[in-house]
């Protein structure tokens, strides 16, 4: 169980209401594969990723942005129990997927960037970027917690 | 490896920074401390409240330090040469911090450019700060 406190739930609930996952998703994507390029390795079969422009202009990697950002939606919703929200998702990850779970602390990081270019420093603040590190980074760890 | 148009876009960037260094590195070193409070410990001498006269000094200090480098990327290991033996010698600060501060200048960055921190400059950018902080590390061992 995580410790919130009303001031961290208020800011995540607070954030999340400001954002656009069908924005920020593709955004947020498209990033992580151009400032960490090894993260293609995955997306072979999602055409032309050899330019920045390529990977922005792509549609396959602007619909996985959107769907990996939606997925976000069920952690918002059960911030008391992150854990087991996403033990089916963990399991997929390791065993159909494949993916080196350090790539979920790598596109946290990416949101992260997204969504401080998008809101701006009054908005987030230091405060409000502790909440929702905090908040990813136990995404995050949901997310590496079934492998094995 | 920065090729020459992001070494030249990081060094305009920084440029940019230089008149707002106080600020940009204050509030860096405050998001820094809030996100990953294990980084306090390195400031219990100081006024760590945000904005206080000591981390807007230290802030700028931090970040003229990176634009003067900026503008000499290739002789990152000279002019950093005072800096490395400061940090392994004496501040002794764990190496892994380096990265805590990277981030929540790329953050600071981020807020304050808005989408002029676009993936090209963020990915530019965060290859610079990982090879500087590399660099300042290097007589920790």
């Amino acid at each position: 169980m995580v410790d919130w406190t009303d001031a961290e739930r208020s800011a995540i609930l607070g954030l999340w209401g400001k954002l656009s996952a069908d924005e920020i998703g593709p955004q947020a994507f498209a990033r992580c594969l151009i400032v960490f390029p090894w993260t293609q390795r995955y997306f072979s079969s999602f055409g032309n990723l050899s330019t920045p422009a390529a990977i922005m202009g792509n549609p396959n990697v602007a619909k996985h942005g959107r769907t990996v950002m939606h997925g976000l939606d069920k952690a918002i919703q059960n911030l008391d129990d992150i854990k087991n929200t996403y033990a089916a998702l963990s399991v997929k990850h390791s065993e159909k997927l494949h993916v080196d779970p350090d790539n979920f602390r790598v596109l946290a990081e990416c949101i992260t960037v997204c969504v401080a270019a998008k809101l701006g420093p009054a908005v987030f603040n230091a405060d409000t970027q502790e909440a929702f590190q905090k908040f990813l980074s136990v995404v995050v760890s949901a997310l590496g917690r079934q492998y094995h | 490896m920065l090729s020459k148009e992001e070494k030249e876009l990081i060094a305009q960037i920084w440029e940019k920074m230089i008149p707002i260094a106080s600020e940009i590195g204050s509030e860096s070193l405050h998001r820094m401390m809030t996100t990953f409070p294990g980084t306090k410990t390195y400031f219990s001498h100081l006024d760590i409240r945000p904005r206080s006269r000591q981390m807007l000094s230290h802030g700028k200090k931090i970040v003229l330090a990176i634009a003067e480098c900026s503008k000499d990327i290739s002789s990152m290991m000279v002019t950093l040469a005072p800096l490395q033996t400061l940090h392994a010698y004496k501040l002794k600060i764990d190496p892994y911090n380096l990265k805590y501060l990277s981030h929540c200048l790329i953050v600071t960055l981020a807020a304050h450019m808005g989408s002029d921190f676009d993936p090209v400059a963020h990915a530019a950018m965060d290859k610079f700060l990982s090879a500087f902080a590399a660099v300042l590390a290097e007589k920790y061992r």
